[in-house]
């Protein structure tokens, strides 16, 4: 078979999650011997980190394997920090980013990069925006100046004409990813139903077509005031650097900004999910079955439990969700699982498309049964090395790329407090017990879950109808 | 959500004459604080150097070759072994040879698919197989201290597969529903009317790889080991190994597995092509209805080129500044100035015979006659007026000086060797390349703009709800229109 792409299902969120999870790996085994054994070595990925004056923390990552750079900016907003009634704005945002800052007028930004063969993107999560370059080494003044100038200098320059046009931009992002894609409007379903009204995961990073017809120029001007500051971001830069030359080039670039505003971040109250029927009616031939429960934060003590649960449920080919629907029984045209575990809150997710004559009530008994069976008995040791085995691969592999390297820093200094989190990451994987991944799917995912069913339009009769049963 | 969809970054390589084409050049990088200007970009250094990766060659005793490239970085190791011919070998069975392609890792040696995925994940191990157009590829991707372990499943997969009739069954009837689905999946609709469009009967590329549901339902163990002998011979094979390894290593871990294969059995090859693509008598619209569709997905499309023209790199710079870049002029009129679309491409498919040219995008309902005015109108101007320096220089600067992240991986740079060795292209071609597209001129843009862009002679395809959106592409008199039905593409 081809390699799975599991971002099929979630264009959303939990594409991105898994990226994260999965992007991991260092480059201490840098010059050790081949026949190295990973597990016998403490993973270290060096940096430096430094904090300006002005609240902007710098974080540095030399690799020379080969002579690219990566830029890799975090602000700490996202789609959770939006206030009801302006969803999608963080990620509208991100795209203004783009439309040019007073010393860098539009459209230079995307043409300098590429004049010096450089690539860029940016995106958004519920709770962070990043944006990011990469390029051959040389490049890297050019990198930093276009992102100071836009912290810098980007206000002034900003009209309605500019909001208008992002705003067409991501309304066609949203037709095109979500509303002209079979499932499309699932996730967003999804979440309405898992998190309680207010709650900042209850809609989506791409929002509302009516919250974004309705974000305006004074929004704009307030959202960056207070949330795109140098004390508000992180900037990772690895490559084929010098971290002393980074620094002073940082310093250079960055320190005249001013500290933004301090600001209440968003908070959340813990909630009990009730069992929830949710049908929603598409333009899809075949029925698929979405159960969703309560989790956990990242990093909270349950969280690996509850993604190597999610892996020997359906992370890998031999799983077994996948083995009793698709292989065993023909009920499945696929299942997936997944631990969307996010910063404030978390839910885990299954996913089984139906074969075609099969009604979702038997592919839920049929989860239901599998579910009931690990709860019952926990997963074997073998079970657990494999899921184990798999995780350090991807740890390895995944920090092959300088690019996804900067992330990473960027995404444990925001979690943990520390960038170089590899190893401590790893041994929370490692510390997980048949007992703990038993005792998860016990605590987590009983009763108190959404089930949603997509179905072929005018075919509500194919929906999930049964209750949770256990 | 990303701002941009499609990764629009065709990194290549990297090399110091280009670097006169960048920015600026001085001597020092490094700004100071004193002399720092903000006012306008800084100066750049000097681009480093390409350092195209060593390739080493052997050969196994029965006929292989490997292709080794050693990266000590990490303890990792890929191997893909490319097995020339994939779904170009169909002949009256559609989708046959990427069905037996999928097939290799369900069941192989003496264990079932369960526990071959099972032992591959226990190891860490990643394998993939599949067929291009040109190839069957084995892929396998493990860490060093697993290797010989992995190695052994992967010969199973090679050498061994099962197909067994439950295996292939269930294989199947994922298949069936995978076809059903194509029916809600707008661009995949508009993929399978362009290629029953551009290509005549009797052309191969006329059916989608992955067949069509008739010839998928025919499907059964016999006929996919007929095809595996026919196809997966040791004749054809090349290894392309990357990673934490030496030559003598892998030759002998790849002797001691894969020596003793032989052929059986009568090759399979492709059927002569006695047709070629069709270009457009004018300009051609073939409209498909999905009422209530959020969108209208567009594709403009001609015959395209072979990958081995002379004039590739002129195409590519070309390309670049009419659809392959965000700055592109097709992205910046239809998503950054007007707002129509998140995002507009275009390029060239290169396969064996020519693939199709395609300007591919989405747009909104509303819109879909202005986005096609908006296309015609960016298709005629790049043929009739010479591109301006500042959108060479940037084209040949984004090309030539892309990072060398196609070889960062052990993955990617196996790939790289193994895509050029399909046009019989070493690795130091990538020197060549970036040298060539440095010597593209505005007139070798038009040249190439004008043989192969597109402009009096289109098939375009648009998927989208046709009560809305017919009569104003009709009113617009670009030329016929002809309707196709949903069940019409996906047999």
């Amino acid at each position: 078979m081809p390699p799975t792409d599991c971002s099929t299902y979630y264009l959303q969120m939990t594409s991105r999650l898994r990226l994260r999870r999965a992007l991991a790996a260092t480059t201490i085994l840098i010059g050790l011997t081949g026949s190295a054994d990973a597990q016998g070595t403490p993973l270290r990925v060096p940096v430096t980190v430094d904090t300006l004056p002005n609240g902007l923390t710098l974080i540095v990552h030399e690799d020379r394997s080969v002579p690219v750079v990566t830029t890799n900016i975090w602000y700490h907003v996202g789609s959770g920090d939006e206030r009801v009634g302006r969803t999608g704005f963080a990620h509208l945002f991100e795209h203004l980013m783009f439309m040019g800052s007073q010393h860098a007028p539009y459209p230079q930004f995307d043409r300098l990069l590429e004049a010096a063969g450089a690539g860029n993107n940016g995106s958004t999560t519920t709770d962070r925006t990043n944006y990011y370059e990469s390029g051959p080494a040389n490049a890297l003044p050019l990198m930093l100046w276009l992102e100071a100038d836009r912290l810098g200098w980007m206000l002034e320059t900003m009209d309605g004409a500019k909001v208008d046009l992002q705003r067409d931009v991501v309304k066609n992002e949203r037709r095109q990813s979500y509303e002209n894609q079979p499932y499309g409007l699932a996730f967003e379903q999804l979440s309405a139903a898992i998190y309680p009204t207010g709650h900042p995961y209850s809609w989506t990073t791409i929002g509302s077509m009516a919250d974004l017809s309705a974000a305006s120029l004074d929004d704009v001007k307030d959202f960056f005031r207070t949330y795109y500051a140098p004390n508000n971001a992180t900037i990772v830069v690895a490559g084929d650097v010098r971290a002393d030359s980074v620094r002073a080039m940082v310093r250079t670039m960055f320190a005249e900004i001013p500290r933004g505003p301090t600001f209440t971040r968003p908070r959340v109250a813990p909630f009990t999910l009730r069992d929830t029927v949710v049908t929603l009616e598409d333009r899809v031939q075949l029925p698929r079955l979405y159960l969703a429960w309560h989790g956990v934060r990242e990093f909270a003590p349950d969280d690996a439990a509850l993604d190597i649960a999610a892996y020997i449920l359906a992370g890998a080919r031999n799983s077994r969700l996948t083995k009793a629907l698709v292989q065993d029984r023909p009920l499945a045209t696929s299942v997936n699982a997944f631990n969307a575990s996010k910063r404030l809150d978390g839910d885990v997710q299954i996913v089984a498309t139906a074969r075609p004559g099969v009604h979702l009530d038997t592919l839920q008994r049929a989860i239901d049964a599998e579910l009931a069976r690990l709860a019952a008995q926990g997963p074997t040791a073998r079970e657990i090395r494999q899921a184990l085995n798999s995780i350090e691969a991807s740890f390895l592999s995944r920090l092959e790329l300088s690019s996804g390297k900067a992330d990473q820093l960027n995404a444990y200094y925001y979690a943990t407090g520390s960038p170089d989190y590899f190893q401590k990451d790893l041994d929370r994987y490692r510390a997980v017990r048949a007992r703990d991944v038993q005792r998860v799917v016990r605590t987590y995912l009983r009763s108190g879950r959404v089930t949603l069913s997509v179905v072929p339009q005018g075919r509500t009769t194919l929906a999930a109808t049964a209750r949770a049963t256990r | 959500m990303s701002r941009v969809h499609t990764p629009h970054h065709l990194a290549v390589a990297v090399l110091s004459t280009i670097a006169a084409l960048s920015a600026p050049t001085t001597s020092t990088a490094q700004p100071t604080t004193q002399a720092f200007d903000r006012t306008r970009p800084p100066a750049l250094g000097a681009a480093p150097t390409l350092t195209v990766p060593r390739v080493q060659s052997g050969t196994l005793a029965n006929g292989p070759v490997i292709r080794l490239v050693e990266q000590r970085e990490l303890p990792l190791v890929q191997i893909i072994l490319s097995v020339a011919g994939g779904a170009r070998l169909d002949r009256d069975d559609p989708g046959l040879v990427s069905f037996l392609a999928n097939l290799l890792d369900e069941g192989a040696g003496a264990r079932d698919a369960n526990a071959l995925q099972g032992e591959l994940a226990f190891l860490g191990a990643s394998l993939s197989t599949g067929a291009s157009w040109d190839a069957t590829t084995i892929s396998l991707k493990v860490s060093r201290r697993n290797l010989d372990a992995a190695l052994d499943l992967m010969a199973d997969v090679v050498l061994r597969p099962t197909f067994a009739a439950t295996e292939v069954n269930r294989q199947r009837d994922l298949r069936l529903a995978a076809l059903l689905q194509q029916r809600d999946q707008p661009a995949a609709l508009a993929g399978l009317a362009v290629a029953q469009t551009l290509f005549p009967e009797g052309h191969p590329y006329r059916r989608s790889a992955s067949g069509d549901s008739t010839a998928t339902t025919r499907l059964d163990s016999a006929a996919v080991r007929a095809a595996y002998q026919g196809a997966i011979r040791p004749e054809r094979a090349a290894f392309y190994v990357v990673g934490d390894i030496t030559l003598d290593e892998a030759r002998t871990a790849l002797e001691r597995r894969f020596g003793a294969w032989r052929a059986t059995g009568e090759e399979r090859r492709p059927a002569p092509v006695l047709v070629s693509t069709q270009r457009a008598s004018g300009v051609r619209l073939i409209l498909v209805d999905k009422p209530g569709a959020a969108q209208s997905v567009i594709n403009v499309v001609a015959p395209g080129v072979e990958r081995t023209t002379g004039d590739h790199a002129a195409i590519e710079v070309m390309n670049t500044i009419l659809g392959g870049s965000f700055s592109s002029r097709l992205n910046t009129l239809l998503r950054e100035t007007k707002g129509y679309t998140y995002g507009i491409s275009s390029g060239f498919a290169y396969r064996p015979l020519p693939g199709p040219f395609t300007v591919s995008t989405a747009v909104r309902t509303d819109v879909t006659d202005s986005s096609l005015v908006d296309i015609f109108r960016e298709l005629r101007t790049i043929r009739d007026t010479p591109v301006s320096d500042a959108e060479l220089d940037r084209a040949k600067a984004y090309l030539g000086l892309a990072v060398p992240g196609d070889l960062e991986t052990v993955g990617q740079v196996a790939s790289e060797v193994a895509t050029l060795a399909l046009w019989n292209l070493p690795i130091d071609y990538l020197t060549e390349y970036v040298q060539r597209v440095g010597q593209v001129s505005a007139a070798d843009v038009q040249r190439v703009a004008r043989a192969f862009v597109p402009a009096e002679h289109a098939w375009v395809i648009v998927v989208g709800d046709l009560a809305k959106i017919r009569a104003p592409i009709e009113r617009l008199g670009l030329g016929t229109v002809t309707v196709r039905e949903v069940g019409s593409l996906t047999r």
